[in-house]
């Protein structure tokens, strides 16, 4: 965010290397636009016209079918609102349950504390593969497989966002609880009235990532869920794409909608996305 | 913080004493009850799966030893997706860090234009790999694909990048750097911003060039922020599914299967658990090892 403008590189720097740089640059940003422009202008063009006419990157002719085929070829109803409830309440939950522990590990004093830091740490190493099979055939004895809470229930916690929090909250100045603290306010009044307000960058950050890679997510809704109605969107997608759908403005009207959400999000709040990458980077 | 805390000590402890469920057990319980049963446990109920010939839904279960191990180590199928996933890793990071770095040092500085036009190299990391395999499966199809029609109106020919056995995984890798080369140039520039001006003036003053200024005083100053860059980029490659599962689902021939595509075959098309845990502990065995030596190669370059 900073104005400066740092006297570093660039400005002194011969012709030849600042325009080739604008030639990296500007071949990196036709790679980079090219696919979504692809993207969003075939899901508006018809099979026959993408066929007759693949070098084109717009469509002769425009149509609406890949918007409405979605809606009748697709359980796209389903496959969206499973998304959203999905990605929706694990966020909710995983920001209340991630602050809460977090609020211990960074601000109470307790019994265990160390080996349950030390644990968090753990969880973040090991990759999430290891306990895919496991977890399976935890919710298979549940009867959880195909059902919201086997979605969710496991996901509602991340070590990363316990991380992300306790680094955040460790940073408060302690003045502020230990005053509460003489006034006789309880833990749960400290954490929800002084340090949870002024955490609203790391709610953001974390909301915003965990958000985004559940809404992405692919491997974990494939294998919590084998029932069509309980598939969420990027399962749908990449199922239908394999096999049933044959109409690509269809697949595509599909991906641009599920699109949409992360687009607005990355918009509206890209400082946090950057943020969250940049403080797991820096600390 | 000093006369104050002293004073008010003594007032709380007894409190605390009184209580027979220390608070902070009930703020840590939701995460850590979900994180023992649905993570911990599970890490050890894998390793446990590990040693037996486990297949769902079979009466008997008998332990074997490490033979699913030993059996790994003469699986063909495994052999070709630690090589795939290997290639895959090693190619792409070294791009995409290379690609990332240079981008950020050409977007480096603070303008409208250079803020949008990072936004645009930063946006494919937040898309779904699902959504990104599912476009560029379609870009490079040699009937319909753009790639594929600029190609052949130039009179070059199609191509089935994806169909064939050699350039499905050279494909693969090119998407997963288009995907993740913005991701490092954003946590470079933040890492650049953490470095003194001074040091560029200094540089600059001594008579460094440009070349010299990125060699010995940009590169060095980004040192943790690389490191962490290539250690993540790894470790996300060397879990690559999502964009194999929709792009070539492993083929043609296995030319693209990774562990991770292995393993979901292995454990939830073939329910052979055992080895599918076996696997993972592979997986996670290989990350361990990579990891280690990439923190030993870039803290024995700080000594100079």
């Amino acid at each position: 965010m900073s104005t400066d403008s740092r006297p570093i590189r660039a400005d002194r720097s011969p012709v030849w290397i600042s325009s080739s740089k604008w030639i990296f640059v500007g071949v990196g940003l036709v790679l980079a636009l090219v696919p979504f422009i692809w993207m969003i202008s075939t899901s508006f063009r018809s099979e026959k016209d993408l066929f007759g006419n693949p070098a084109s990157l717009f469509p002769t002719e425009w149509t609406l079918h890949g918007y409405q085929g979605v809606w009748e070829q697709l359980p796209f109803v389903l496959l969206l609102f499973n998304t959203v409830i999905f990605a929706g309440v694990t966020t909710v939950l995983t920001l209340l349950f991630d602050s809460m522990c977090a609020y211990a590990l960074a601000r109470l004093d307790f019994r265990g504390k160390n080996i349950c830091f030390w644990l968090v740490l753990v969880t973040l190493m090991v990759p999430f593969q290891v306990t895919l099979i496991p977890v399976f055939i935890e919710l298979f004895h549940f009867g959880w497989l195909n059902t919201y809470q086997g979605l969710i229930i496991p996901r509602a916690t991340s070590a990363f966002g316990i991380f992300l929090f306790r680094q955040f909250f460790v940073s408060i100045p302690r003045e502020l609880d230990e005053a509460a603290r003489i006034d006789g306010a309880s833990h749960l009044r400290i954490y929800a009235q002084i340090i949870l307000p002024l955490a609203k960058p790391a709610i953001a950050t974390v909301a915003v990532l965990n958000f985004t890679a559940l809404w992405n997510d692919l491997l974990w809704p494939l294998v919590v869920t084998s029932a069509p109605e309980m598939r969420t969107l990027p399962a749908g997608l990449a199922l239908f794409g394999g096999q049933h759908v044959t109409d690509h403005a269809v697949l595509l009207a599909g991906a641009v909608i599920s699109l949409i959400p992360i687009a607005l999000a990355f918009f509206l709040a890209q400082r946090y996305f950057v943020a969250g990458v940049a403080t797991t980077g820096l600390k | 913080m000093s006369t104050l805390t002293r004073v008010r000590g003594p007032q709380t402890r007894p409190r605390a004493h009184r209580l027979r469920i220390p608070p902070a057990w009930l703020f840590i319980a939701p995460s850590f009850l979900i994180l023992g049963v649905f993570v911990l446990w599970p890490i050890l109920v894998s390793l446990w799966y590990s040693l037996h010939d486990w297949t769902i839904g079979a009466d008997d279960q008998p332990w074997v030893g490490l033979d699913n191990y030993v059996a790994l180590t003469q699986d063909a199928k495994f052999w070709g997706a630690l090589l795939h996933t290997a290639e895959i890793t090693v190619v792409s990071v070294v791009l995409i860090v290379i690609l990332g770095l240079a981008l950020a040092l050409a977007l480096s500085r603070e303008s409208i234009g250079n803020r949008i036009i990072r936004s645009a190299f930063f946006f494919p990391t937040v898309v779904s790999l699902t959504s990104i395999g599912l476009v560029w499966r379609f870009l490079l199809d040699p009937e319909l694909g753009l790639v594929g029609g600029i190609m052949s109106s130039l009179g070059l020919g199609t191509v089935g990048f994806l169909q064939s056995p050699e350039l499905a995984l050279p494909t693969v890798i090119f998407v997963n750097v288009w995907k993740n080369a913005g991701f490092v140039m954003i946590i470079l520039i933040a890492g650049l911003k953490g470095v003194p001006t001074e040091r560029f003036e200094a540089a600059r003053l001594d008579g460094a060039g440009p070349w010299q200024l990125v060699r010995f005083v940009t590169v060095p100053a980004l040192r943790p922020t690389l490191l962490f860059g290539t250690l993540i980029m790894t470790i996300q490659s060397f879990q690559l599914f999502d964009l194999v599962y929709v792009m070539t689902g492993g083929g043609p021939l296995f030319s693209t299967d990774t562990l991770v595509t292995l393993l979901y075959r292995e454990g939830f098309v073939n329910f052979q658990t055992g080895y599918a845990s076996a696997i993972s502990w592979a997986l996670f065995l290989v990350i361990v090892v990579i990891s280690a030596l990439q923190l030993r190669i870039f803290r024995y370059n700080d000594v100079d």
